[in-house]
């Protein structure tokens, strides 16, 4: 092996991989731990590109952005308890839900996920980071920051107050004249580049990063599912940047794109906020759909039935997702011709979503279900998907969606949705990954009681919204007469909601108590197959000592799955350790292609992060010079991060072209 | 077991071409990107089909220095793929000089569509069609502003001897970039210049 | 049931059933108790053509998915607790079984959704347009946050307008026509049409249909600010004959007060009110508001929210940025004889 190393022309540029083991505690590993450690305090923490510790960040972010969103929904509830109420004033309502739509959809629902898959992809996949690890830092702080400034303006009584998909001309200028709407606008596109660059990276860490033999139909149901999202944003993001910008330009530049009177057409902004709009509600269930698909055959002891159907289904969803979204505004007065072929694409769409419940359904039918705390939350969870899907079906029928469009029945399905595909696999994915996560497991009696307290607050606060909305509740009302029919419905939903919300204070409990106090966890403590299992809780952070070799789709259950005669090396494998170092392999069949120099922690990220958000800040403050001057920083930011380095082998090492010419 | 069918194969370290991370990025931020260049495009033909206005407001456009323009464009593109071929034909100096020619062209197209602007009786606050020519412009304008800050770069590191025969990959990652603003003219070109006279 | 079931399988028998309790509860409390007086429910009432055939696909529709759901729900059940043979514990089920699941389920699942598409469609095209063209054209225009009324006629001399209130005649099939004077609204009479959105610098339209005399709500549905929700009307249907008469009464001008209180009120309104609201016959012109010529016509003022009482209007007049804050009106500070006046000057309003 030392030979072949040595024999190679320039080793700097090309060289056999080292193959080897790299046993806790060996020196090998030693070293790999040091190489990949990130620095002790602040340091650390403001340059870490660790896609673990980011994937953390995210999650705990989301978290935090779906409590305040949850504090906002139970203040609503309570005004919509009675009839009647006056405990907020309608301006206040009105941010209020609009702000809970946007910290909901787009500051939990896909940053939730996003530190699901920044944390989990890796391992899954197993390589020791994602494609670009700086990307995904500025991806993070991007959120971070892209957060806070959507949130800036809500404390004085200025935030966005249009509803999250915004309409005009109730936006423009004429009816919205403070920073409200600006905030939201320039918030959004700021939000817009730090899902694009999170969702390219992901594309490109399927495509490069897959240990080797880890060929296309053998990852995991979530990795599909966080592609296609990843996929569908590249697409569909750059649409609502641009309605978003284009409101701003109309707003701060006086241009016309969506004033009537001039020409301009409200209309455009409702096609472009759904073309986005509709392929990110996709985005936002997908991956957690695939979350489920991955840990639900854990706990049933096989394999999930139908891989390549799960798989493929969830592509055509998102396929699908992009020719529907006509089916938000079946109202607008569109002739019957366009109404009939997006109603029937909308009920097309359920068929994939019917592939994928059948699939879990028949997992569990032929698995020994192990009722653990994960394994509630997921069956639960396809019971919730099966009503948000019916509600769907529903709503995508044209005529009745005349009615039911802009009522409390659409507003009962979205939740079912959201939260039924979003917010129960998650929590369920959290029980599930919480060991490899911080090394401990969470309580199972709180658990249980977590589970059921949620389960029951959700249907009772949601399902009677259906109700409410079939007896012609609109949404978006701060109060309602209490001679319309809807007192008892509100009430019972207020009253779940709170049940609801009393579920996550004790899932947090379990949480923050578990972090401390739980069970120390094995390496796999649900006897799972996939390759996060395969290292140790919490992971090193180096993830894989060796890069391992893969054989089959559950290499932690060939031994019992019986299926021909190959195995994975999960011991021995790719070594790799001459500075950050990972294998890049072949995108379809996964064989090694490339070494990859992996980038060491950096500044960069966050400072370019941080004059991005401070030139939006002087875009919305109109300090002109002030955002010059942030975007130079931003361009030199990015400039010492493009800059070539030797130690990524981007550019020739000094002096030695001298060297070279000799050779010559 | 290990299979060695692999293991004993040497493989290329680091950023090489097209198996460097970075040309996989540039072809998923050149889809973005021209999604959004797609978007913009929607967007004028949707206001185009929908509007009652005369369009374009003032007559046919004018197609010499626009399409002068477009060649300029072009042949920058070429310059910087001759560029990075040089590169790889061992003769930095041509490369180096190929690529100030394409910054030096890019940088005549940014001054003519200026003057082109500047020569407009109109603003993007006058009418629909003004806010749609100035916004589509002016989103290209700043792509290539982008890609004219890559090419300076480029040309720096090439200068300061970066780049070989088998290290060249960030010349063909911007390179790229620049390829993609060059073709993304075209389609703005036919939408705000070619179509009206159809 | 297998008697080694651990406790959560009570409780998942339990908490299904609770569930399945409490929605039943909901149904019937809130359809028996209330909905009788729920002026919006479209899903048990609809009372004309273009609204009824709609209904029927919402009653299908709601069958089907309650059906759906309770068999993809005693599946669900069926495989967390059916009996299963004791196995290793340590073992893995096969990998490439159970595919039949799929196939089955997504073919029935397919089956039934094209059959519910091609009954959209036929709904979809039986709906779209009436079965005779209307023979009376409204011409509905939203504001924030109430709603203006033209009836459109050949003469222009029979064109007039009123607010918040839509009368039609019972058996033909009216176009409204849908504008927007600031924001996007939504009209809609839910037991008549659904909903079509009011877009600026757009003309859209849709028809409804009364089959019944009686009163219909209606409500905007599209949010469009501070007042959204106090944003009502009524489409009162009436019988031919009764339509002519109103329609004769709101043609003619009021007549000036002669009365001295209300002759004061008059002067005042012109002077305070006539800037936004409009009554033909004195000369007041506003356009910005509410046409107030035959207001005591009216059952309700203020887009729905209060009945059109004399009380009901001091108060309105008076607290206005109470009872709908933001709303465009500005409350006024008005004195006792003030409010006499135009109390009695609007008493005339018939």
């Amino acid at each position: 092996m030392k030979d072949a190393v040595e024999s190679t022309p320039e080793p700097r540029l090309s060289r056999v991989p080292e193959v080897g083991s790299a046993p806790i505690g060996s020196a090998a590993e030693m070293r790999l731990a040091e190489i990949w450690e990130s620095a002790p305090g602040w340091r650390g923490w403001l340059s870490t590109v660790d896609h673990k510790e980011i994937g953390l960040r995210y999650l705990v972010t989301a978290f935090i952005f779906l409590l305040m969103g949850g504090i906002e929904a139970l203040i609503m509830r309570l005004q919509l308890a009675r009839p009647e109420q006056t405990l907020l004033t309608p301006e206040q309502y009105n941010q209020l839900f609009t702000m809970h739509g946007v910290t909901m959809i787009f500051l939990y629902s896909l940053p939730v996920l996003s530190g699901f898959s920044n944390y989990l992809w890796p391992l899954m996949l197993g390589s020791r980071d994602m494609a670009f690890p700086r990307l995904n830092a500025l991806s993070y702080w991007l959120f971070l920051f892209a957060g806070i400034f959507l949130y800036a303006s809500f404390p004085l009584g200025e935030g966005p107050n249009a509803g999250w998909f915004n309409y005009v001309p109730f936006t423009g200028l004429e009816f919205n004249t403070g920073p409200n709407i600006d905030v939201y606008a320039l918030g959004m596109v700021l939000l817009g580049i730090s899902t694009t660059v999170g969702a390219i990276n992901f594309i490109v860490t399927l495509f490069r990063m897959r240990a080797p033999g880890m060929s296309i139909d053998k990852v995991p149901i979530l990795v599909w599912g966080t592609l296609t999202a990843s996929v569908a944003n590249v697409f569909a993001v750059p649409s609502a940047s641009l309605a978003f910008f284009l409101l701003w330009l109309d707003r701060n530049a006086s241009t016309h794109f969506f004033d009537a009177i001039n020409g301009g057409k409200p209309m455009l902004w409702q096609h472009l906020f759904w073309m986005f709009g509709h392929p990110w509600v996709y985005a936002v269930v997908l991956p957690a759909m695939g979350i489920v698909s991955d840990a639900l055959p854990t706990f049933c002891r096989r394999p999930l039935v139908g891989y390549s159907a799960v798989a493929l289904s969830t592509m055509a969803t998102m396929l699908l997702g992009f020719g529907v979204w006509i089916h938000h505004m079946f109202a607008t007065g569109l002739p019957t011709l366009a109404l009939s072929f997006f109603g029937a694409t909308s009920m097309v769409i359920s068929i994939p979503s019917a592939v994928a419940v059948f699939a879990w359904i028949a997992t569990i039918w032929l698995g020994r279900p192990v009722f653990s705390t994960p394994f509630l939350f997921f069956a639960g969870f396809v019971l919730l998907f099966v009503v948000g899907g019916l509600s769907g079906v529903m709503t995508a029928a044209v005529p009745f969606d005349f009615q039911l469009n802009e009522t409390y029945f659409v507003v009962a399905h979205l939740h079912y949705v959201l939260l039924g595909i979003n917010v129960f696999p998650v929590v369920g994915g959290i029980y599930y990954w919480f060991p490899k996560f911080f090394g401990r497991m969470m309580n199972e009696t709180w658990g249980k009681w977590s589970f059921w307290v949620m389960f029951i607050g959700f249907n009772l606060g949601f399902f009677p919204m259906h109700l409410a909305g079939l007896l012609g509740m609109p949404r978006r009302i701060y109060t309602y007469a209490p001679n319309m029919g809807w007192n008892t419905v509100n009430l019972i939903t207020s009253i779940g909601s709170f049940i609801f919300a009393s579920g996550i204070l004790i899932f947090l409990v379990n949480l923050v108590i578990s972090l401390r106090r739980g069970a120390l966890a094995a390496q796999n403590p649900w006897d799972a197959s996939t390759l996060e299992w395969a290292i140790p809780s919490p992971p090193p952070p180096y993830n894989f000592a060796v890069i391992p070799l893969i054989a089959s789709r559950h290499p932690l259950w060939e031994d019992r799955l019986d299926e021909g005669e190959r195995r994975s090396s999960l011991l021995e494998g790719y070594l790799l350790m001459q500075g950050r170092e990972t294998l890049g392999t072949t995108p379809l069949d996964a064989k090694p292609d490339v070494i990859l120099k992996m980038p060491d922690d950096s500044y960069t990220p966050f400072f370019l992060g941080l004059a991005s958000t401070l030139a939006f800040a002087g875009l919305l403050l109109d300090w002109r010079q002030f955002t010059l001057l942030m975007t130079l920083a931003a361009g030199l930011a990015l400039t010492v991060w493009m800059w070539p380095r030797t130690s990524l082998a981007q550019r020739v090492p000094r002096r030695e072209p001298m060297r070279e010419k000799n050779h010559d | 077991m290990i299979e060695t069918t692999s293991a004993d194969k040497p493989l290329p370290v680091g950023s090489a071409g097209k198996r460097s991370g970075g040309w996989w990025g540039m072809v998923a931020l050149i889809v973005t990107e021209a999604s959004l260049f797609g978007y913009l495009l929607f967007t004028y033909f949707y206001l185009a089909s929908q509007t009652e206005q005369h369009w374009p407001p003032e007559g046919l456009p004018s197609l010499l220095i626009p399409g002068v323009n477009t060649l300029i464009l072009l042949t920058s593109s070429l310059f910087v793929w001759a560029s990075e071929c040089y590169l790889r034909f061992r003769q930095p100096r041509w490369s180096l000089a190929f690529m100030t020619m394409a910054t030096v062209l890019g940088a005549c197209f940014v001054l003519i569509q200026l003057s082109e602007w500047h020569k407009k009786p109109y603003d993007m606050t006058s009418h629909l069609y003004g806010s749609l020519y100035f916004t589509i412009t002016g989103f290209h304008l700043l792509h290539v502003l982008v890609g004219l800050v890559i090419l300076m770069l480029l040309l720096i590191w090439i200068a300061l001897g970066y780049f070989d025969h088998r290290q060249y990959a960030a010349v063909t990652v911007g390179g790229l970039y620049w390829h993609f603003v060059d073709m993304v003219w075209l389609f703005v070109f036919s939408t705000l210049y070619l179509l009206p006279y159809l | 049931m297998n008697d080694s079931g651990l406790r959560c399988r009570h409780c998942a028998a339990v908490g299904s059933a609770f569930f399945s309790m409490v929605s039943a509860a909901m149904l019937s409390s809130a359809a028996e108790a209330e909905t009788e007086a729920a002026p919006l429910n479209y899903f048990l009432h609809s009372y004309g053509p273009a609204s009824t055939p709609t209904m029927y696909l919402g009653w299908v529709f709601a069958a089907i998915a309650v059906a759906v759901f309770l068999i993809i729900a005693l599946l669900l059940a069926g495989a967390l607790f059916r009996k299963r043979a004791v196995d290793e514990p340590a073992s893995i089920g096969r990998d490439n079984q159970g595919m039949r699941w799929i196939y089955i389920g997504t073919g029935v699942s397919t089956c039934i959704l094209f059959a519910l598409a091609v009954y959209v469609l036929i709904t979809l095209n039986t709906i779209s347009r009436p079965a005779r063209t209307p023979a009376l054209t409204v011409t509905v225009t939203g504001y924030d946050w109430w709603w203006k009324v033209e009836y459109e006629d050949n003469d222009p001399a029979r064109r007039f307008v009123t607010a918040n209130e839509i009368h039609i005649p019972i058996g033909l099939p009216v176009l409204v026509k849908l504008k927007s004077a600031d924001v996007i609204h939504a009209f809609w009479v839910p037991m008549l049409a659904g909903k079509t959105q009011m877009i600026p610098g757009q003309a859209n339209e849709q028809w409804l249909e009364a089959e019944v005399e009686g009163i219909y709500r209606g409500q905007c549905t599209q949010y469009c600010g501070l007042q959204h929700a106090h944003m009502g009307f009524e489409v009162v249907a009436q019988s031919p004959a009764d339509f002519r008469a109103w329609q004769d009464e709101q043609r003619r001008a009021v007549i000036p007060a002669s009365a001295a209180d209300a002759v004061a009120g008059q002067h005042f309104f012109i002077e305070r009110c006539a800037g936004c609201h409009s009554v033909r016959g004195i000369g007041a012109a506003g356009a910005h508001a509410p046409d107030l010529t035959h207001l005591n016509s009216r059952r309700l003022i203020a887009a729905g929210l209060l009945t059109n009482t004399p009380e009901h209007q001091v108060e309105w007049i008076m607290h206005v940025q109470k009872l709908k804050p933001g709303d465009r009106m500005p409350g006024f500070e008005l004195s006792s004889s003030e409010i006499a006046a135009l109390s009695a000057f609007l008493s005339t309003l018939n």
